[in-house]
This record gives structure tokens, sequence and C-alpha cells, in this order.
């Protein structure tokens, strides 16, 4: 009794010490990890000339103003580079998912010849990375006429996402019982009605984080553009971002800021709403797979 | 799988006739639906990854106006050259240092966050995980900006502790350091998250049993935190190294390789080399440089992979 009593006395106060100990770290650490993007409000709020005012703090706004957004919201080149976004976007995220759910249900559930090892194939491509693969891909896609065009990208961001969610998709669709779907044959039900009226309802919550994953990573996507495209017109966001505003002497700090703030707005707003989906997918790779 | 359905298919409708034909054309039609719906998958993996690398070596091995077949000569020249040297000291330096820094702060901080009461974790793990969500293309514009030399708010904060003023991106030294410094704020996150994941599935009962044996908080991180996470720790730091090494965004926007060529990744030489001085096979023999430190990670993280499979299997 005095013991146990002695232990948990022991325990509460290490407990109390360790609690301490987490929320300054976990403090320090928001501090820290929040900087980048803080400044980079805090910059596109000021006005040039208090930007170049080197008297006093930097991380204050003394007048705040919303100019920069105005101006680069009326830039009709940046709309085109959220468009061109957009649309490559959404096209590789509705590819993406098509390819992965379909191969997926089949190596999840219809065991053929070489099944195995295309799921190994699978997860090994993820690990190759889009630097190894952006020359011999300049040389295809050149030669397919597709250089400077978005429709090149769309050919090409397959490669970033469906590797991966292909991946989280069999271990979504693996940890689906048999039953259900013996369940499903012996009342006749054909493997598209399988798909369409199980598998893709009970894993959701898995569709969901791939469609994510596929989001962010073709939205995020940067070596290819960079690769590909050199025409303003045709420039996804992360790249026309980072390649025309930036020109010049004198950079428009304020501007490139407030673009690139506007620019990682729907990665951050679907993080926002969708977080624990978000999660989900990406520890789905390591703990599931 | 295939024996139980079909047992089960075939169990209670034995009284029709032909049903073992009726299988063997249900299970050829099976794999031909199979092989079908994966074809887009096999598609891409050939066609987009499998092809364009078999396709890197070949470019490799021409010579620069890509008319002749010169052999070995672009790795020869190469290797005799003093910059891409630097550049593979560089890339190992970053990859290996940045990962380390990660992987440490990552596990402090999953640490700290499955200490507190679980109703707190999901408000500051939300926060957290902040600068992984951010396309680092554009978040690194935001530290180019901070690092800026006559501008620096880094600087001014470093001032209140009376720190001189750093050079952050015009010396090489500071310029590697600012390199791997963005890197590791935009990937601790992702191995706090992972590190979290695993934190979670160690049985709580082990610590109590531990506790009331008397072990010291280090004898249970030794003994049952780290055993427990060797397999997550390994597949992450790996995965990681891959990512890091390979990658291109940073040190583009960052530096784009300067001062003097000093911080040049594989990836953003080979794309100097290959893309802005159009010296396709050159830039590709760049690149496959970097093919068996990665065959090497990946072989690593495929048999973790199998490992943990078979283990919760």
């Amino acid at each position: 009794m005095n013991l146990a009593a002695n232990i948990h006395g022991s325990l509460r106060a290490e407990r109390r010490w360790a609690l301490i100990i987490a929320y300054v770290s976990l403090c320090a650490a928001v501090v820290i990890f929040l900087l980048p993007p803080v400044y980079m409000l805090i910059t596109s709020l000021k006005t040039n000339a208090e930007m170049s005012n080197l008297q006093g703090n930097p991380w204050l706004v003394r007048s705040p103003t919303l100019e920069h957004y105005g101006t680069i919201l009326g830039n009709p080149l940046f709309l085109t580079f959220f468009w061109n976004s957009i649309k490559v976007t959404v096209l590789t995220v509705i590819v993406t998912m098509v390819i992965s759910v379909l191969a997926a249900f089949a190596l999840a559930r219809m065991r053929f010849w070489g099944s195995q090892a295309l799921a190994t194939g699978v997860f090994l491509t993820y690990l190759v990375p889009d630097t190894l693969l952006f020359i011999p891909l300049y040389q295809i896609v050149g030669g397919l006429g597709l250089l400077n065009s978005t429709w090149g990208l769309v050919l090409v961001y397959p490669t970033l996402t469906v590797p991966f969610c292909t991946w989280i998709m069999i271990g979504y669709f693996a940890s689906i019982p048999k039953e259900l779907d013996e369940a499903a044959l012996i009342d006749g039900a054909t493997w598209s009605q399988m798909l369409l009226k199980i598998f893709i309802p009970v894993a959701l919550p898995g569709i969901i984080a791939a469609t994510i994953f596929a989001f962010t990573v073709s939205w995020a996507a940067f070596v290819y553009p960079t690769a590909f495209i050199t025409t303003p017109d045709q420039m996804p966001l992360t790249i026309g971002v980072v390649s025309t505003l930036v020109r010049g002497d004198t950079f428009a700090w304020g501007q490139i800021m407030a673009g690139a703030l506007l620019a990682a707005l729907p990665p951050v707003v679907v993080y926002a709403f969708l977080m624990d989906y978000y999660i989900a997918g990406l520890t789905a790779g390591a703990t599931k797979g | 799988m295939p024996d139980s359905m079909t047992a089960a298919v075939s169990a209670p409708r034995g009284p029709e006739s032909g049903a073992g034909g009726g299988l063997r054309r249900l299970a050829r039609r099976r794999s031909t639906i199979a092989f079908l719906m994966t074809l887009p998958l096999i598609c891409v993996i050939v066609g987009l990854v499998a092809y364009p690398a078999v396709y890197a070596v070949y470019l490799s091995t021409l010579n620069r106006r890509m008319d002749e077949f010169a052999g070995l000569l672009q790795f020869e020249i190469l290797v005799d050259n003093e910059t891409f040297w630097l550049v593979v000291w560089q890339s190992c330096l970053f990859a290996i240092s940045a990962v380390l820094a990660k992987a440490l702060i990552g596990f402090w901080l999953a640490h700290m966050l499955h200490h507190i009461p679980t109703k707190g974790q999901r408000k500051w793990r939300g926060m957290l995980l902040i600068p992984w969500v951010i396309p680092p293309a554009l978040s690194t514009l935001g530290w180019w900006w901070m690092y800026d030399p006559t501008y620096s708010s880094l600087n001014w904060i470093l001032a209140i502790f009376a720190v001189p003023a750093v050079p952050w991106l015009g010396e090489p030294w500071w310029a590697r350091i600012s390199v791997i410094l963005v890197n590791v704020w935009y990937g601790a996150p992702f191995f706090m998250i992972m590190y979290l994941a695993a934190l979670k599935s160690v049985p709580e009962q082990l610590y109590e049993a531990a506790a009331i044996d008397g072990a010291t908080s280090w004898q249970r991180l030794r003994h049952i935190t780290l055993p427990m996470m060797q397999n997550i720790i390994s597949i992450t730091v790996l995965f990681s190294l891959i990512v890091t090494f390979a990658n291109y965004d940073i040190v583009r926007v960052l530096t784009n390789g300067g001062p003097r060529d000093l911080t040049h990744v594989f990836a953003t030489y080979a794309f100097q080399v290959g893309i802005l001085s159009g010296n396709i096979p050159r830039g590709a023999a760049v690149s496959l440089f970097m093919l068996p430190a990665l065959a090497v990670f990946a072989y690593f993280i495929l048999r973790g992979v199998n490992r943990r499979n078979r283990e919760m299997a």
C-alpha cells in the first residue's frame, strides 16, 4: 500500500515536470515553425515605403495595406497561373484516382499472375524521385511536342501521385473483411458492382486521403514545371510565382509574398478542413502498407 | 481467398451441373478483368517511370550533340570535374545532416506531443504540421526574404541577443547551413507525425509494467519505445534520405547553386547542366550518379516494410 502510494507520488511529480517540458518545447516549436509564414503575411501587408525603411522592428506592421493583394489579383498573368494550376491539378487528381482505385482493387482482391510483383513494383516506383526522371522525361515530352504546355504536365504528374495513392488504396481495400465480397458474389454481384457498391463506399476515408495527397502533390509540384514550361502563360502557380515575380533589380517583395501566400492557400485550406484525413494518408504509407 | 470463395459458391449450389467448368471460366474471366483494371497502372509505371529510367541510361552514353555513341565518356568527364565532386560532397552533407536533424527534432516533438493530454494534442499537431503543408517552393521564398542581407529579419532577432549579423546566403558555409535549415524546417513535422503514429501504437501496459518495476524514463525509452518504433524509424529515415538526397526546390529558390556553385546538389546541378546549358547526356549522367545510393536506401526500405507486414500478419 505504502509502496504503491510512493510509486504513485513519484510518478505524479515526474509527470508534472514532463508536462512542463512538453509545453515549453511545443511552444518553442510552434513559434519557429510558424515564423516564416507569419513573416510572409507581415511583409505582404506592408507598404513599399515601410518595407524599405530600415529603422525599427521588421516584424511589425505600422500601416497595414491590402494594395499588394489588389495588385497581384489584378495581374492577368497571376490569374492565368492560378487557372493553370487548377486545371492541371484537377485533371491529375481525376486520372490518378481512377487509375489507383481500379488497380488497387484488382491487386487487393483478385490474385493473378504477377500481382505480387506488381504491388512491389508500385512501391518501388514510389521511391523513384522526380529529379531522377526529369531529363529523360524532358526528351520524351519534347518528342511528343508537349513542352510548354499544361498537357505535358497532366501527362507526367501521375508519376508523382499514382504509386503512393495505389499503395495506400491497396492497404485500405485489403482491410475490408472478405466476408463482405463473398456475400456479394453469392448474391450474383459483378466485379464492377462490388467495387462501386461495396469497396468505394467502405473505403471512402482512404479515397479522401488519397485524393488529398494527389491534390497536394500536384499543386506543389516544382521540378517538372520548371523543366518543361518556359512560357509564362502555361505556367502553374509554383514556378510562375518563383520565376516571373522574382525578376528585375528591385524585388517587389510585398507582391511576391502576397502571391506566394495566395498560391499556398488551397492546400492549407484543404488541410485545415480535412486534417484527420490528411494525416491518415500521410501515415498510412508506413503504418498500413 | 479464391479457394474459400469457390467453396462458398459451389457448396450450396452443388446440383448445378458444369460447376467446375463454370468456375474455371470465372477464374479466367477474373484474371482478364484484373489485368484490364491494372493496365493503366502498368502503363504509368512502364511508360513514365521504367522506360524513362532506361532511356536516361541510354542518353548518358551519347556525346554532347547526341548523334553518336560515346560510351562512358560523360561519366569520365564528370569524375574529372572538380565542381562535380563538390556537388557529391554537398549532396551527402545536405542529406545526412538534414535527415539527422529532422529525425531528432521529430522524435523529440512526437514525444512531447504524446505526453500532453489527448484533448489538446489535435490543436498542437495541427499547428506543427503547417510547414509540411505549404508547397516548399513557396515557403522557401519566405525564407529567402528572411535571409535577405539588408532587410534580414532573422538578423534583427539575433541582434536582440547581441549576436552579430550573419551573412546567410553570401558565404559558402552559411549558405550551406541556410539550405539545410530550410529543409529541416520543412521536413521535421513529417517525422513528428510518423513517430507520433508509431508511439500511439505502443501498448500502454508495457510502460505501466516498467514503471512498477522501477524503470527510469531513460530505461523505458531504451528498452520499450525504441525497440517498438525501430521499424518505423528506419523506414522514415531511409525514405527521407531518398527525398532529401534528391531535393530540388529549396536549393533552386534559395541559392540556385551559388555562391560559386558551392551549394549545388545533384538535382540542381543536373538541371543546370542538362536543361539550362542544354547538355542532355551530361545532365542524365549527373542524375544517374544518384542511383546507387537511392537503390541501397530503397532496398532497405523494402526489407523493412516486408518485415513489418510479416509481423502484422
